[in-house]
């Protein structure tokens, strides 16, 4: 269980790294660190306002909403057109120079913090299996974050934009869709999910200023789903949650570390254009 | 719209346009106009320039030099966005659909720039009305449609945006002889019952000079001939290098040596 809440938040990191890839085919390695940001700023709302917990979320996810697309618009705009590389070296940069902001305003620090949630530290027992509510608490949210993007995407006007948008940017130009505006707003959107993974690892891990490192296991994850597949992020986050939990539990100590990389590894041998992986080539 | 039929209002402009990618010019300073209601095509080789026209019309590529005017409006270097709102849909090279979404999105997208539901929904049911095979396959992924179907969910998707003027980048491109006759005969069709102005570039000059009114020959960014169709199909020059006739020499064979005339 303690797997699966985890792998649930690995899975909205992911699905912020493939929202962006598809629409930018960037790699956004400053996801994790939009995820922190998201953290401080819900702790702001929460510990500093004495916000409810719910006010808090909606706080962190428009605030992280406006910093993702104040990043495309000020940041990597201005870079659109040159080289992969360089757009990568930009979203490592702005991954920094987050983590070095954030320990140097006050309330925030380089100290771990906590904020305080409706699931407490109670435990269900049902027919004989413990069910911590913290952890069932994220699965729920994390899949109820699943349905509203998922019905965005399929039934929204802009959704579909940003779709068409991926799939097809010359088209989406030819058919008078803003496609600047539209990355712009999915690099919010992408920033809110992270901002959301952060509350929900909150409880878990603590919020402090490396928090975003857990980037590092999202990775894999999208990677594993097959970079450019929204439910394969899902599913990956989730197979390397279950995973991870596995290795600590029965493998000596270490394994659990390695053990994104190593089912990463496998899978990729197997499928290399991992499990959701797209066969269709795009078009050049 | 169709009262505008007969008029000989100039409907698009083009004057000196010049146009390059990076280092290579591809347009060569040219001039053009379209008026309201008629279909006007762009004859040429390949790379000769004809999908740049295009794409400079619709703002895709920014001119070096030059004015376009749509409606006595400049419209140059303006974003493609703002120029679909101004009334000019676009059938791109290579139909250029959206795979993964269903036809009937695609369609929606088409609509993207227009806020009239009702409108909306009547126009697809039109769009049906022209290409019934559409409204079979409303449900399914665009890419799976063949190149034909394909071909006509590119055009339907441009008429979505209720342009007044449609540019239409080489509709032929990989399609049957049959079914390029079926998709210039809806062309005609669209042309005649909703008014629209086409703007046609094309490598099958035989279709294109049969449905346009007056056309231009583009060579190496240039137009080196502008006439009414009916003339142009009647040049020597034009029968030989686009329409394939071979001129016959005294001794009965082909003389290589024979120069364009406008050469």
């Amino acid at each position: 269980m303690a797997g699966v809440s985890l792998g649930c938040v690995y899975a909205l990191v992911a699905l912020g790294f493939v929202l962006i890839y598809k629409a930018t085919e960037t790699v956004n390695f400053a996801q994790g660190d939009l995820m922190m940001l998201g953290a401080f700023f819900a702790l702001t709302a929460s510990v500093m306002m004495g916000w409810p917990y719910w006010a808090t979320i909606l706080f962190a996810i428009t605030v992280m909403a406006v910093v993702g697309m104040l990043i495309e618009r000020i940041v990597l705009r201005p870079v659109l057109g040159q080289p992969a590389f360089t757009v990568v070296m930009i979203t490592i940069g702005v991954g920094y120079v987050m983590r070095g902001v954030v320990t140097m305003i006050p309330g925030w620090g380089t100290d771990t913090h906590q904020i305080a949630t409706p699931f407490a530290e109670a435990i269900w027992n049902v027919g004989g299996v413990v069910l911590p509510v913290q952890q069932l608490g994220v699965i729920a949210m994390t899949a109820a974050l699943c349905a509203v993007l998922y019905l965005f995407f399929r039934f929204s006007r802009l959704g579909v934009a940003m779709q068409a948008t991926s799939q097809n940017q010359l088209a989406a130009y030819y058919m008078g869709i803003p496609v600047r505006r539209v990355n712009m707003m999915i690099w919010g959107l992408s920033a809110g999910v992270a901002a959301f993974a952060g509350i929900l690892l909150a409880p878990a891990t603590f919020i402090h200023s490396n928090m975003g490192f857990i980037g590092l296991k999202a990775f894999p994850a999208a990677v594993l789903g097959g970079f450019g597949s929204v439910p394969g992020a899902i599913v990956g986050g989730l197979i390397i949650g279950v995973v991870e939990a596995l290795a600590g539990y029965y493998l000596p100590e270490g394994f659990k570390d390695v053990a994104a990389y190593v089912v990463l590894l496998v899978v990729l041998m197997v499928r290399p254009s991992g499990i959701f992986g797209e066969t269709a080539r795009k078009k050049v | 719209m169709s009262e505008a039929g007969g008029s000989d209002e100039v409907i698009l402009e083009l004057a000196n346009v010049e146009a390059s990618y990076g280092p290579v010019q591809a347009l060569r300073g040219v001039s053009l106009k379209v008026r309201r209601g008629k279909i006007v095509t762009v004859l040429g080789a390949n790379g000769a320039g004809k999908s740049t026209i295009l794409k400079t019309i619709s703002g895709i590529i920014d001119p070096r030099k030059g004015q376009i005017r749509f409606e006595g409006e400049e419209i140059q270097r303006k974003d493609p966005a703002l120029v679909v709102r101004r009334g000019i849909g676009h059938v791109p090279e290579g139909r250029e659909v959206f795979p993964l979404l269903t036809v009937e999105e695609n369609l929606r997208m088409g609509a993207y720039t227009r806020s009239d539901a009702a409108g909306v929904a009547g126009d697809i049911e039109l769009v049906y009305g022209y290409f019934p095979i559409l409204k079979e396959r409303a449900k399914q992924e665009a890419g799976l449609l063949s190149g034909g179907e394909q071909q006509m969910l590119a055009i339907s998707r441009a008429l979505l945006s209720r342009p007044r003027l449609m540019l239409m980048d080489e509709p032929s491109l990989g399609l049957s002889p049959l079914l390029t006759q079926e998709i210039f005969r809806i062309i005609a069709r669209i042309n005649r019952e909703q008014g629209t102005t086409i703007l046609l570039v094309e490598q099958n000059a035989n279709m294109a000079l049969e449905v346009a009114e007056f056309g231009y020959v583009l060579e190496v960014g240039r137009i080196v001939m502008e006439d009414s169709c009916a003339n142009l199909a009647r040049k020597e020059d034009v029968q030989e290098f686009y329409l394939g006739m071979k001129a016959e020499g005294v001794r009965g064979q082909r003389r290589w040596k024979k120069k364009k005339q406008w050469r």
